[in-house]
């Protein structure tokens, strides 16, 4: 008697709650308001889908990214996933289908070489229209204190005022991310300058480090590239290294000049090529100049969210964007 | 592991130090001590002769032929997925078998990859849900508390975010329950598999987490699915740690018992063993959880998404507000975790059924009423669109973000010359100094002083077992890293001793400190050590000096609460008869409390060196050189990631020897006390 009416104690609710469930699943089955709500906008997006765009850690690419990304959204219909990864990450996900695009690549021959040629999981979609140069800069007051130091041959002079806690008795050479393309450790060897590469770790770093170097003026050399908004707040100055000619960086142990002039292009996965979707023609005809991204890229640095950077852009630019589009 | 600590403490016979015993030492030192004084001279000897020679620079840049070799891996990988049998029939299927279980869960809670990439269960029915399996598994309380924490994910604008890390680490969850207890319940149960095992745990415990993140990449390519590959292999080790701890753990006799009634192994797995080792098994799998919740926010940097994605966009950007709103999620997350896997391991506690409050009758109308609840809200979720995605308008995460933005800014602003001038002091005071010292040496002199002391604390044995490890690094290249890695660590672990004692004595002294020290050491012990890095690194920028204050961070909470144990174990007789002879509170702590709690600092030395280590690579994210760098970059240079395999190796190594010698430290010159190696997080 005891047991029965403990047995029963237990099961009723068991069954209530198993009833319950059984009648709540079968009553929605599959019309969520996820498919539902989808259908209509499906219609007009059956095309495109899903875009995964990888986003590296720089200001300019976000500039690039954000544009390409509102376009996708709102003119194309698509569906835009973003994911932070840094370059080389990137290129993996050409191969694991979890990126279809990188909008920004700086040169990367062996990534090229590795992911396009051998495996065959990725295509270059052109140029992006940006024309982009690394190199070594230094503060605009120490160009002008010290009018020699932009050629790479009287470095050696200034190395003692350079030097940092962090540098170990030679000059700093400040370097962003250790995921960006450099030869900088390798010129300074091959170069016999008497430096060290010292690692600030990301772009907001570098940019940091350089503002607070030109308002104090303090002594600083780093790493820097353009297209870059900061330029127009703080006019760095580059440094002259030997010139660069074809072929002098192949071995990247034993590089002795200056960076090449990187004709900026956008990779995007052999998959998403072949898709026929309307983002990939996008990612394709994509193209804009060095000052359009330095204005989305400012507008982004100054707080506004990449979104509404973009949006501003392509309002203002509604020809060239329809350019893309036809 | 504060019991053993305690017993350690207590066994030792107590010397009262009278004046005359004390005196008698310091008259002839003993062999230890002038051995390790002579392996101190052959150092600085050595530093002052030889300055500069034979230091095996390799800059960074630059390989040897053997990390040429390694790269060569990255090079067959690609060449071969598609057509290596390995490949074909066990990586890639296995990829795929672990990305449908983390997408199951991403699409049940996050984002699904169709129509509106609205989850199957909306935040409304995440909320009933999860709830209602927090006060079905632990009691009310954990019930209110993971609702509310879920809603004030919505309220930060990272629900999203917050689900897809939730997904992931059920996901890790779950297979390293399928592969932890099983492995576990063997190493209990058979004693040979434990000795077999263990050595691989401790590989797995102090291999860094960045150095096996770029292999698996490459052998699973980036995504969810190796993130969670990558969490099961860091959480695995408690679970089974602790599955067999408690398997073990069973009394001999009641075994008998259940023996001698004539069980057969099975049944006695079944019937005796797992039930009993219930709640050891529960509170392994809250280890696994907090270990899996770290692991899946480092692993956004393979494209694992969730919170972690946005904390590394935020240490990109230094961007503060947004750092320590997502960090204040992670917290949050882990708490929640924490605290249902611990209500849950209380629960399955024996006995804990006779102590309730509620009848189990009361109890199941209870959870069948509040279940029927749950599922009206997921019905809901999945049929209105505002319980399917938090409405954007509650956002207050900008708010949040911006608030602390600009008190940032503001402390920088106001604090930068302090903090910079601090900052400079350290490192050109102490960190180049020593730094030098162990770089500029001759290699050679440093193995044969470190073999030396090696011989000194631990005998030959030791002393071979040191060289050996050197050897290791030297040949793979990167001993010059390798020191300058060894002197951040030993700056860092000797201020994790210096707090250790400072605080642990206030701990351990009063009862009082200690209750309000504890809650803020385990919030800094549960923190992902990702979270905190951000601010350190708006407050001093990217060198080697906040890289050692990451480290310090991670690794005070347990020397402090290890020394606490310690000084607290000391009899209070002992205590007490110092006091009434005389002794001012200085005496008493520099005389007596401390001298006996030797071994225990020991032991926090030991432990505080292994989790400064275990930091290394974090560290190199914000500044750090050395094999953390080196680490770092591999995994992001294809061009380096041989070097980037190496210098994982060599960390391991370097984590040995040290380990090694602080035992040795540790242990009494007459009887040797292995220490217990903890598998805490």
């Amino acid at each position: 008697m005891n047991k029965a009416r403990l047995l029963l104690n237990r099961t009723v609710p068991a069954v209530a709650g198993a009833a319950a469930a059984i009648m709540l699943f079968a009553g929605c089955g599959g019309a969520s308001v996820n498919q539902s709500a989808a259908d209509p906008a499906a219609d007009g997006a059956a095309a495109c889908g899903t875009v995964n765009v990888a986003m590296n850690a720089w200001v300019g690419y976000t500039a690039n990214a954000a544009v390409y990304s509102y376009v996708a959204k709102n003119e194309l219909g698509c569906t835009v996933v973003q994911k932070d990864l840094n370059e080389q990450i990137s290129w993996q996900g050409f191969a694991s289908g979890e990126v279809d695009i990188v909008i920004e690549n700086w040169g990367h021959d062996d990534l090229a070489k590795q992911y396009i040629t051998d495996q065959k999981v990725a295509v270059d979609a052109g140029a992006t229209g940006n024309v982009g140069y690394i190199g070594w800069y230094v503060a605009p007051w120490m160009a002008e204190k010290y009018p020699d130091i932009t050629e790479w041959e009287n470095l050696n002079k200034y190395a003692s005022m350079l030097a940092t806690s962090e540098s170990g008795g030679k000059g700093q050479l400040l370097d962003g991310d250790p995921a960006f393309v450099t030869n900088d450790e390798a010129l300074v060897k091959n170069l016999n300058l008497d430096y060290k590469v010292v690692f600030s770790g990301s772009e907001a770093a570098l940019i940091q480090s350089f503002r607070t170097a030109e308002q104090n003026k303090t002594p600083i050399l780093g790493y820097f590239y353009e297209p870059q908004w900061f330029l127009a707040q703080v006019p760095l100055k580059k440094v002259n290294l030997p010139a660069w000619t074809e072929g002098c960086d192949a071995n990247a142990e034993e590089v002795a000049c200056d960076y090449p002039e990187y004709k900026l292009n956008k990779i995007i996965s052999k998959k998403f090529a072949d898709s026929g979707s309307p983002a990939a023609k996008l990612a394709k005809s994509f193209n804009w100049t060095n000052e359009d991204q330095n204005a989305v890229a400012t507008d982004i640095q100054g707080g506004m969210m990449p979104e509404e950077a973009a949006k501003k852009w392509v309002d203002a630019n509604e020809d060239a964007v329809n350019a893309w589009l036809n | 592991m504060s019991v053993l600590v305690r017993d350690r403490a207590t066994a030792q016979p107590a010397p009262f130090p009278s004046p005359s015993r004390t005196l008698e030492p310091r008259r002839r030192p003993s062999r230890r001590t002038i051995l390790l004084a002579s392996a101190v001279v052959v150092w600085i000897l050595g530093f002052v002769f030889l300055h500069g020679t034979s230091t095996l620079t390799l800059p960074a840049s630059e390989l040897t032929d053997l990390h040429r070799s390694l790269n060569q891996f990255n090079v067959w990988v690609a060449a071969n997925r598609a057509d290596n049998p390995v490949f074909l029939y066990v990586l890639t299927p296995l990829r795929a078998g672990v990305d449908a279980v983390a997408n199951l869960f991403i699409t049940t809670f996050a984002a699904s990859s169709t129509g509106l990439r609205l989850p199957e269960i909306g935040w409304l029915g995440t909320v009933g849900l999860l709830g209602w399996i927090a006060l079905a598994i632990g009691n009310a309380r954990v019930a209110l508390l993971t609702v509310t924490i879920l809603i004030f994910f919505g309220f930060q604008g990272l629900f999203l975010e917050a689900t897809y890390t939730f997904a992931l680490v059920v996901t890790a969850v779950l297979l390293t329950l399928l592969v932890g207890i099983p492995l576990g319940v063997l190493a209990g149960v058979y004693g040979r598999v434990a000795k077999l095992i263990t050595p691989v745990l401790d590989f797995m415990q102090t291999l860094p987490t960045f150095v096996y993140l770029a292999p698996l990449a490459l052998i699973f390519l980036i995504g969810p699915a190796s993130a969670v590959i990558a969490t099961v292999i860091y959480a695995a080790p408690p679970v089974i740690r602790l599955t067999a701890h408690g398997i073990r753990g069973i009394p001999e006799n009641t075994r008998e018992a259940s023996d001698s009634l004539g069980t057969t192994g099975v049944q006695r797995l079944l019937t005796l063993q797992l039930p009993m080792a219930r709640r050891t098994i529960v509170m392994g799998i809250n280890q696994s959880t907090m270990a899996a919740l770290s692991m899946v926010t480092i692993a956004a940097l393979i494209a694992a998404p969730g919170l972690g994605q946005v904390v590394v966009r935020a240490l990109q950007s230094l961007d503060v507000g947004t750092a320590v709103n997502a960090g204040l999620s992670i917290v949050l997350l882990a708490i929640m975790l924490d605290r249902v896997t611990t209500a849950a391991s209380r629960r399955a506690e024996p006995g804990a059924a006779r102590n309730r409050r509620v009848s189990r009758r009361t109890r199941y109308i209870l959870l069948g009423m509040t279940l029927v609840l749950a599922l009206v809200m997921v019905q809901f979720s999945r049929t209105m669109l505002w319980a399917a995605a938090f409405p954007a308008n509650l956002d207050i995460g900008r708010v949040i973000v911006q608030a602390v933005s600009s008190a940032s800014e503001w402390t920088q602003a106001n604090l930068s010359l302090f903090t910079v001038s601090f900052r400079e002091a350290v490192t050109t005071g102490i960190l180049n100094p020593f730094q030098s010292l162990l770089t500029e040496t001759p290699f050679y002199i440093l193995v044969a002083a470190i073999a030396l002391a090696a011989y000194a604390l631990g005998g030959w044995k030791l002393s071979a077992l040191t060289t050996a490890c050197l050897g290791v690094i030297i040949y793979l290249g990167l001993w010059s890293d390798s020191m300058v890695t060894l002197a951040a660590t030993l700056v860092a672990t000797t201020v994790v001793m210096v707090l250790g004692i400072v605080f642990g004595v206030a701990m351990g002294r009063s009862a009082r400190v200690d209750q309000i020290m504890r809650p803020m050491l385990d919030a800094g012990q549960t923190m992902p050590a990702f979270v905190y890095l951000v601010p350190f690194l708006g407050l001093f920028g990217a060198t080697r000096f906040t890289a050692i204050i990451a480290g310090i961070i991670y690794a005070a909470p347990v020397a402090i609460k290890i020394t606490a144990d310690g000084i607290a174990a000391i009899s209070p007789t002992v205590v007490e008869a110092a006091v009434s002879s005389g002794s001012t509170p200085w005496q008493v702590i520099t005389k007596v409390q401390l001298p006996m709690a030797r071994q225990t600092l020991a032991l926090a030395a030991n432990q505080g060196l292994i989790y400064v280590l275990a930091m290394v690579v974090v560290g190199a994210l914000v500044g750090a050189g050395g094999l953390g760098y080196d680490v770092v970059a591999g995994f992001v240079q294809s061009s380096l990631f041989g070097k980037g395999l190496a210098a994982g190796l060599a960390i391991v190594f370097l984590g040995i020897l040290l380990d090694r010698m602080t035992q040795a430290a540790a242990a009494t010159p007459a009887r040797k006390i292995p220490s217990p190696k903890t598998s805490t997080t």
